[in-house]
């Protein structure tokens, strides 16, 4: 009865996961730890203290390549790509011609060379890899690399960790991105995350990811962390979950995602869905992407947002208990109107309405370690 | 103690039916975060809801293994969820229940029957 999985994909990391005891559970096509046996709360909370170690291999790898790549992924995204400079990192978002939003991904420019490096959604890549390929057709190609591994040690004693493994790189600053070598394993290492703690991402060839992970592991700071943690961590950030708070109904200016909108290319007019977008710029969008502090239950995906007066207004798209404040946190969407921090809104957890104030994001202070 | 196979144990003392959650349920749940307990004066059918518990990553239903009037709720869990997983078969029990009918009881699995039950799991 325990093994219905075998249908399900594996990380080169699997073995690593199984040994340590971990609760494996499926997650987009893969068998992946949900949690360690230290659980998801002590995870988390060793994230945020010392350094958790991630398995993210299931998360679709690429380089992009052509004659200029930067100007080609302009067509399937509204970031400035064009303008990344050598060794940067940066978010985008790849939308469809509506201007609505089919992933969130990260771009990366590594010094020296012309093609562009990719990380996209484990649940979307290969829809994500058609579609780039397929508006790209002829002026880039896209090679996904499912040979990589990428692994993700997060927390304020990552730098002080990878150090060890890698020297100097505790000099790289948030969203930057250099070659190196981590463990003597050759890796693209970027200073970022999902956990809104300081931390890298260390892609390395699938050959070398267990000795690396176990090379990591070995560190007294530093714990296995699994899905769970990862998905609470995440939301105390703010940070939107693709599938949850993100899809193909959403747009950026609604995500409040419009830092991803490049101004050369607002400016220009020349972003995907750019009718749409511009016209939410200058007038605001229908909803707006809410941060809620709950009180009573933890409202999950799914639970209705209203008004004071009861009226439903909007939906949870992620919720759950924060570790780090002790007490229920929720995304959803909600009127402009009802947005503004300090509103206080319901939401309704098994019928029964339960207070909730909209708060800033994030709801745990990011801690990057930026350039000085 | 009895047991059913959603992991739910009962305790009778008279015919006052203590119930809570088992060791095997709450090591599976995980970190408990929040327990939703029923009002004193609900009366339950046996597998009908009777409270939630809440972990990190998800709400699971907890049904009455028996029927009967909830007589006390465990008000402690609201402010020490974390009871549920510390003591799942004592101090982490969930409510009371004034029971009508001991021979849904006396269907109930013993220790050794459930203990069983889990290996076959």
């Amino acid at each position: 009865m325990a093994d219905t999985n075998e249908t399900l994909k594996q990380t080169p990391l699997h073995a690593l996961h199984v040994s340590l005891g971990a609760r494996m559970v499926p997650f987009s096509g893969y068998d992946m730890p949900v949690q360690y046996p230290a659980g998801i709360l002590k995870e988390h909370l060793h994230t945020r203290e010392k350094a958790g170690l991630f398995d993210v291999s299931h998360m679709g790898q690429a380089f992009l390549s052509g004659a200029d790549p930067a100007r080609a992924l302009e067509k399937v995204t509204p970031a400035d790509v064009v303008g990344l400079k050598p060794g940067m990192q940066r978010y985008g978002l790849l939308l469809n011609d509506q201007g609505t939003i089919k992933d969130d991904f990260m771009f990366s420019k590594l010094v020296g060379e012309d093609a562009l490096y990719l990380v996209v959604n484990a649940g979307t890549k290969e829809g994500d890899f058609a579609y780039i390929a397929e508006k790209l057709k002829g002026i880039a190609t896209l090679e996904p690399r499912p040979d990589r591994a990428l692994l993700a040690l997060q927390g304020p004693a990552a730098g002080a960790v990878l150090e060890r493994h890698s020297p100097g790189i505790d000099k790289l600053t948030f969203m930057k991105v250099v070659r190196c070598t981590v463990a003597d394993a050759p890796a693209i290492v970027s200073r970022s995350g999902y956990t809104g703690e300081d931390g890298f991402e260390i892609s390395i060839e699938a050959i070398h990811a267990e000795r690396v992970a176990r090379a990591l592991l070995g560190n007294p700071e530093v714990l296995p962390i699994g899905l769970g943690a990862r998905d609470s961590l995440r939301l105390e950030a703010g940070l939107p979950l693709y599938g949850h708070d993100l899809d193909e109904t959403v747009s950026p200016v609604e995500a409040g995602l419009a830092f991803a909108l490049s101004k050369r290319r607002r400016k220009a007019a020349d972003v995907p869905g750019a009718a749409r977008i511009l016209r939410e710029l200058k007038d605001g969008p229908a909803r707006l992407r809410v941060a809620l502090k709950v009180e009573g239950a933890p409202a999950r995906e799914g639970a209705q947002i209203a008004d004071a007066n009861g009226v439903g207004v909007g939906v949870v798209t992620s919720g759950g208990f924060s570790p780090t404040l002790g007490h229920p946190i929720a995304i959803g969407f909600a009127p402009p109107e009802l947005a503004t921090i300090g509103t206080a809104l319901q939401v309704i957890v098994r019928g029964k309405a339960q207070p909730a104030q909209v708060v800033a994001l994030p709801f745990v202070p990011h801690r990057y370690v930026r350039q000085a | 103690m009895r047991f059913t196979k959603d992991h739910e144990w009962v305790e009778l003392d008279g015919d006052i039916a203590t119930v809570g959650i088992s060791a095997y349920a709450a090591e599976q749940l995980g970190d408990v975060v929040f327990v939703e307990v029923p009002d004193v004066g609900k009366t339950v059918k046996a597998g009908e809801g009777l409270a939630v518990v809440e972990s990190v990553k998800a709400a699971s239903d907890v049904y009455a293994p028996i029927s009967g009037e909830v007589v006390e709720a465990n008000g402690e869990l609201g402010d020490a969820p974390e009871t549920v997983n510390a003591v799942p078969e004592s101090g982490g029990w969930f409510a009371k229940l004034k029971i009508a009918d001991k021979a849904e009881y006396d269907a109930l699995m013993d220790r050794d029957a459930y203990e069983a039950f889990l290996d076959t799991l």
